[in-house]
């Protein structure tokens, strides 16, 4: 079926009912298999067993960025190809982004917690992460301010690609930013080559939250969509009481 | 005081429902505190040094800025029309807003303000200190803004207004709450300024509701 | 209980909108306020309300026990209603909030007074959703659930439709024989029984 067919929101709600708990099963698979075979896996001989936070940590910096650009897809969907369930899409993405965003973050403090001796010192990685956290938190903002989502939507998808545009400055700002502080120092949560016994374990992982990811985002748009149901309903039967 | 209450409960509502701009608060204030490194440059140890600094300025600025739809919003819908013809005195009026308002703007303040320290390099003994100046200083900044937003309550871009007419005001509670946490850092207790501290904001929390039912009376047509 | 004004006079913009207005209600007596828009017909209710200081003159009311402001009900085309709280919970703050001393007497259950106006089923929904009639007769609601002697109406019926301009003549006629005095500004014939009237216009009131 083409995908305008799934415009109609019936018919995402009948899809969302089994692809839901299809790929939560999925998920729930790769992300065990991932961080067992991440457990298993050897330690680094430098962190020690906290690199294994890394299986966790990656992924979700991964998707905190593919949020943002689902996001700014849903955000082209609203405004210039005008599909319908496009504003639901970004709102679910902005949400569901946002929370792996920060979770990337408080990964990140604890990993650096041990290995480097404090929570947080400002690395141009997390920083950039932590700004896509403060652009997150913008979208979600501007979604809760107005009353009709119509209207919210196609604020929010404005605001979204404004920001997605100026994402690559920001990640140039700040890497320029922290070379000039601190010399140019290979940000230490990067890592050039990465042994395959790690890789794999890696990729099981990221692939099961990136499954995760799109189980969550359908869920949310579930909702939104019931959520708009009941805000129609409750407008036609105040309409109703006027006749 | 069952019409305190219902007023207290009535702008908690409409603050945390969807258009009241109840997280925004929040969101100013972490964006404050992560533009200060990259003005100064992700130095630690000069962070460290102006980290309470910087906690006090953003919540100082956070509160401030969220004040003036206090009074605006009633006035434009008619609501405080409806407020002046009850039997409650409008400085117990002005003190139930405002203390609606802390609660969902001030308080979320407070309880991000750990994590943020941590980000600015406070050392973690000293974090509570630096939540508890502000759990004491931000009910004095918004009960003090309270007369700002009574001021500028009809004015059509109040806002910004307000905000300046306070700022001088809140600097004893900037200064007592910054040089308590700095103490509490050096690992000294809670001492004469935190007293200081506490002291200038209870003054404010009675100067504030009067002087904004003051200009609520005189200043509105 | 008796509303009196003496040598009322207001002034706003500059301009001088009525002088030494004076006028008595008696219980159960009505006043209609007529003019041309802007000649002064709100200003003088906000002044009986205690909402605007006169230029000159005073407003008292004899036997009333109460102040004056606590003893209007205000109702005018801005009416108080938060879009983000329900029906219910809209008309409990006004209960809440101008009831006290009339609780149990006389008063009417917040549903029930809901009901009279046409919106017992919309209690739970929030009131965005009405429409501008709607939420007129919302704030009308509170003149039953928390009675008070003096009814200041402000164009009471302009968002109204025959139904429920029909309610509130008869909400206004239940409320006089029961010794209360309202006070309507209309530009409007409305057909109160018995009427007395001022017309403000050109800064003069007959």
């Amino acid at each position: 079926m083409p995908l305008i067919d799934y415009a109609n929101p019936h018919r995402f709600q009948r899809l969302a009912a089994w692809l839901i708990p299809l790929l939560g099963v999925v998920a729930g698979t790769l992300i065990v298999l991932g961080l067992a075979t991440g457990w298993a896996a050897p330690a680094d001989y430098q962190q020690g067993q906290m690199v294994k936070v890394m299986y966790i940590h990656v992924p979700f910096a991964w998707l905190a960025l593919g949020g943002y650009t689902v996001m700014a897809i849903s955000a082209l969907g609203t405004l210039v190809w005008r599909h319908p369930l496009a504003d639901v899409s970004g709102k679910a993405a902005a949400q569901v982004g946002a929370v792996f965003c920060f979770l990337c973050l408080v990964t990140g403090a604890l990993w650096g917690r041990p290995t480097w001796g404090t929570y947080w010192d400002w690395d141009p990685r997390l920083t950039s992460v932590l700004v896509l956290f403060l652009l997150y938190l913008g979208v979600l903002a501007l979604w809760r301010a107005f009353d009709d989502p119509l209207r919210a939507g196609r604020a929010a998808a404005i605001l979204a690609l404004v920001g997605f545009i100026n994402v690559p400055i920001v990640k140039f700002s700040v890497d320029w930013w922290n070379s000039i502080h601190q010399g140019p120092s290979v940000s230490r949560l990067g890592a050039p080559t990465i042994d395959p016994s790690m890789l794999y374990p890696l990729l099981l992982s990221a692939g099961g939250f990136f499954v995760l990811f799109a189980v969550l985002h359908m869920a949310l748009m579930r909702n939104e969509l019931l959520r708009r149901r009941a805000r129609t309903l409750r407008i036609l039967q105040a309409a109703e009481a006027e006749r | 005081m069952s019409a305190l209450i219902a007023i207290v409960l009535r702008d908690l509502r409409v603050a945390l429902r969807a258009g009241g701009g109840a997280g925004v608060g929040v969101i100013f204030f972490l964006s404050l505190v992560v533009i200060v490194p990259f003005a100064v440059g992700p130095d630690m140890p000069l962070l460290k040094r102006i980290g309470p600094a910087m906690l006090w300025i953003g919540a100082l600025l956070a509160t401030l800025l969220g004040l003036d739809r206090v009074f605006a919003a009633d006035h434009e819908d008619g609501s405080l029309d409806q407020l002046l013809m009850s039997s409650v005195p409008l400085e117990l009026i002005a003190a139930a807003k405002g203390f609606a308002h802390w609660l969902a703007s001030g308080l979320p303040l407070v309880i991000v303000t750990p994590l943020l320290g941590l980000m600015l390099g406070v050392e973690p003994h000293a974090l509570a200190t630096v939540a508890l100046t502000l759990l004491v200083g931000t009910p004095g900044v918004t009960f003090l803004g309270l007369a700002a937003a009574g001021l500028s309550a009809s004015l059509p871009r109040g806002g910004l207004l307000g905000a300046v007419l306070v700022l001088p005001l809140a600097i004893p509670l900037l200064i007592f709450g910054v040089v308590t946490t700095n103490a509490a850092i050096l690992g000294e207790g809670l001492g004469s300024p935190f007293r200081f501290l506490c002291a200038i904001s209870l003054f404010f929390l009675v100067l504030g509701p009067i002087a904004a039912a003051a200009a609520l009376r005189h200043v509105r047509e | 209980m008796r509303l009196r004004t003496e040598q009322l006079s207001c002034v706003r913009g500059g301009r001088s909108l009525f002088r030494d207005l004076s006028f008595e209600l008696a219980a159960g007596e009505a006043l209609a306020v007529t003019g041309p828009n802007g000649a002064g017909k709100t200003s003088l209710l906000r002044i009986i309300a205690g909402l605007l200081s006169p230029a000159g003159g005073r407003v008292a009311l004899e036997d009333g026990g109460l102040p004056l402001n606590e003893s209007c009900h205000f109702v005018s085309h801005y009416d108080g209603v938060k879009g983000a709280l329900t029906v219910m919970e809209n008309l409990s703050f006004f209960c809440a909030l101008l009831g006290g001393a009339t609780d149990g007497k006389r008063s009417v259950a917040p549903a029930a007074a809901l009901s009279r106006l046409g919106l017992g089923a919309l209690g739970e929904l929030p009131a965005y959703v009405l429409s501008a009639g709607q939420k007129r007769r919302l704030a009308l609601s509170k003149l039953l659930a928390a009675p008070r002697p003096i009814w200041l109406l402000d164009e009471p019926t302009a968002a109204l439709d025959v139904t429920g301009k029909e309610v509130l003549l008869g909400m206004i006629g239940e409320h006089r024989a029961r010794g209360g005095m309202v006070v309507v500004a209309t530009h409007l014939d409305l057909e109160l029984e018995d009427a007395r009237e001022i017309f403000i216009s050109n800064g003069r009131a007959v």
